[in-house]
């Protein structure tokens, strides 16, 4: 009887929650089968099940010239993000195996600076760019966004570095590996997870971002972000194309981002919820 | 083992970003704080002339800045109360042996991974469209009279699409937080016989306390920013209807080409953001010791 009513009450939750996950998710689920409909369908009223075009992939491509926001995105992304690294990854270290006494403070300084809003710095920014060329390139707001990633990456790597026990070290020392051996054999192997955890958080963040590169980029270095807000004016109907453009932007990013959970409640929360 | 050749190695591995964010910080803030007391127009560059506290006052007494920082507040308390209420109650929901728990994770986080500018295009066009909308699908369907969603309810539609972002940060962040209870304790509460409530108010919550903290302050901080979803969807109208801070200092900047008074209202955001900073670095530090 008592079992009965678990399992009863089982199936009922996850109705529940499955209903509400649909919820959630349709926004999402909608744009996907607009995307897959033509442009008649689209506009034609509610309906699930589009007839599988995938003629709004082929006209985004080929006329609003997909693949240039597309390559910025990945190169802004990626490169942002492997710049941030390079600096943050020493930084991290040096903090989590040498600690002094201010490791703390500089740590809840570098925090700090990633609560200055951006429209804060906009007018500063926005006339340095214009002034010295960078407007529009690639290079200016790849370091731009490592400035502003640059703190979480910091972040995240120290707390995953302070998780590798000293005492691995002492024990390889004792074993006698050189200092070589031990950065290659035993530490590398450690810190690879955390590292990799903390390149995919930013890359998703770094995708996303959708201030700066509307501030600092029109055509030449604009990521899907600025280029997807460029939609907002419209010309004419185009439910579908609107729908194929927004799932190619967000479709990497997505299959990313549902590997990423973990790392994101504590790249997010700067460590405090793990 | 911390022998002084390492002490000045770790102090070289950490010089380059220090000095980066120091630089990042220091910069742009002194030029805003420079900016700010001048009357500078990017469209009669020539005369740009110190006028002291005149940008500041401008901004204070213009009609349209309290109007931004009534719709910041209600845009971000609107958004953390769907996001923090609804967070706890989804998270309680898939925290239980439910069927296909993996799936039904990924389907609810999955928003948080949309970006902005799309997130708002979505809603736009194919959710609260008034002609080609779901909703006004719905309507119809109902017999209703469609609702034009961004004339008649700007700001709420925007609240509407930003809690969607975040509800699943709060409910992800929510259900680390309580899939780390005690289970032991749970159980000893139901031997005692505890109601569900009691146990939510008096076991759960608690506990959730400091997640619900960080919820609250981390997304303030972003919610303070919000930015992509007002220019993609009412550009701040009808009038100053969904004008938030943000939003005004970008429009005095970049389309009334005012860098003092943007600069100006740029001051007023920092200052804005570093009273919830302070709070969020509190809960934050606690964690480090």
């Amino acid at each position: 009887m008592a079992r009965a009513t678990t399992q009863r009450s089982r199936i009922g939750w996850t109705i529940a929650a499955w209903f509400v996950a649909l919820l959630i998710f349709f926004p999402i689920l909608y744009t996907i089968i607009t995307s897959l409909k033509t442009e008649q369908e689209a506009i034609a009223g509610f309906d699930l099940i589009p007839s599988f075009t995938l003629s709004s992939f082929e006209a985004v491509q080929s006329q609003n010239s997909y693949w240039r926001p597309f390559t910025n995105s990945v190169i802004l992304s990626l490169g942002s993000t492997l710049l941030a690294l390079v600096v943050a990854i020493p930084a991290a270290w040096a903090m989590a195996f040498s600690p002094t006494k201010r490791t703390k403070d500089i740590l809840m300084w570098m925090l700090s600076t990633k609560m200055m809003p951006a429209v804060a710095v906009l007018v500063p920014i926005y006339l340095i760019f214009l002034r010295t060329g960078l407007m529009d390139t690639r290079i200016g707001l790849t370091v731009l966004l490592m400035l502003i990633n640059l703190p979480i990456v910091v972040w995240m790597l120290y707390t995953y570095f302070r998780e590798i026990p000293g005492e691995i070290l002492e024990a390889a020392r004792m074993d006698g590996a050189s200092l070589r051996n031990e950065i290659l054999y035993v530490l590398t192997p450690m810190a690879v997870p955390g590292i990799a955890s903390t390149l995919l958080l930013n890359v998703i963040l770094a995708w996303n971002e959708a201030f700066w590169t509307i501030q600092l980029t029109t055509t030449n270095a604009a990521p899907l972000s600025a280029f997807i807000a460029s939609f907002s004016s419209p010309q004419g109907l185009f439910w579908a194309k609107l729908s194929a453009a927004s799932v190619m932007a967000i479709a990497p990013i997505l299959v990313l981002g549902w590997f990423s959970q973990k790392q994101l409640v504590r790249g997010l929360t700067f460590g405090a919820v793990k | 083992m911390a022998t002084r050749q390492t002490q000045s190695l770790a102090r070289l591995m950490r010089a380059p970003a220090i000095l980066l964010l120091l630089a990042w910080m220091i910069v742009p803030l002194a030029m805003t704080l420079y900016y700010s007391f001048l009357d500078y127009n990017l469209l009669n560059p020539g005369s740009a002339a110190w006028t002291g506290f005149f940008n500041y006052r401008f901004f204070y007494t213009d009609p349209a800045f309290f109007a931004a920082i009534g719709n910041t507040l209600i845009l971000v308390l609107g958004v953390l109360a769907i996001t923090v209420i609804g967070g706890i109650a989804i998270a309680l929901l898939i925290d239980r042996p439910i069927m296909g728990q993996g799936i039904v994770r990924i389907l609810i986080i999955s928003p948080f991974f949309v970006m902005p500018p799309v997130a708002a295009l979505i809603w736009k066009n194919m959710i609260m469209h008034p002609s080609y909308g779901v909703l006004a699908d719905m309507a119809r369907f109902f017999g209703v009279q469609p609702v034009d969603w961004f004339a008649q309810y700007p700001l709420l539609s925007i609240i509407i699409i930003v809690a969607w972002q975040w509800l699943p940060f709060a409910t992800l962040i929510l259900l680390t937080a309580l899939q780390s209870l005690d289970s032991e304790q749970m159980e000893a509460a139901e031997m005692d016989g505890a109601s569900a409530w009691a146990k939510f108010t008096h076991l759960i919550l608690p506990h959730m306390a400091r997640a619900i903290t960080v919820v609250i302050l981390i997304q303030t901080i972003f919610l303070l920013g919000v930015y992509a979803e007002i220019l993609v969807t009412t550009n701040g109208g009808p009038g100053n209807a969904s004008t938030n801070l943000t939003y005004l200092i970008y429009r005095a900047a970049r389309l009334n080409f005012d860098i003092g008074g943007a600069a100006a209202g740029g001051i007023i955001a920092v200052v804005l953001a570093n009273i919830v900073a302070i709070f969020l670095m509190r809960a934050v530090g606690k964690n480090l010791d």
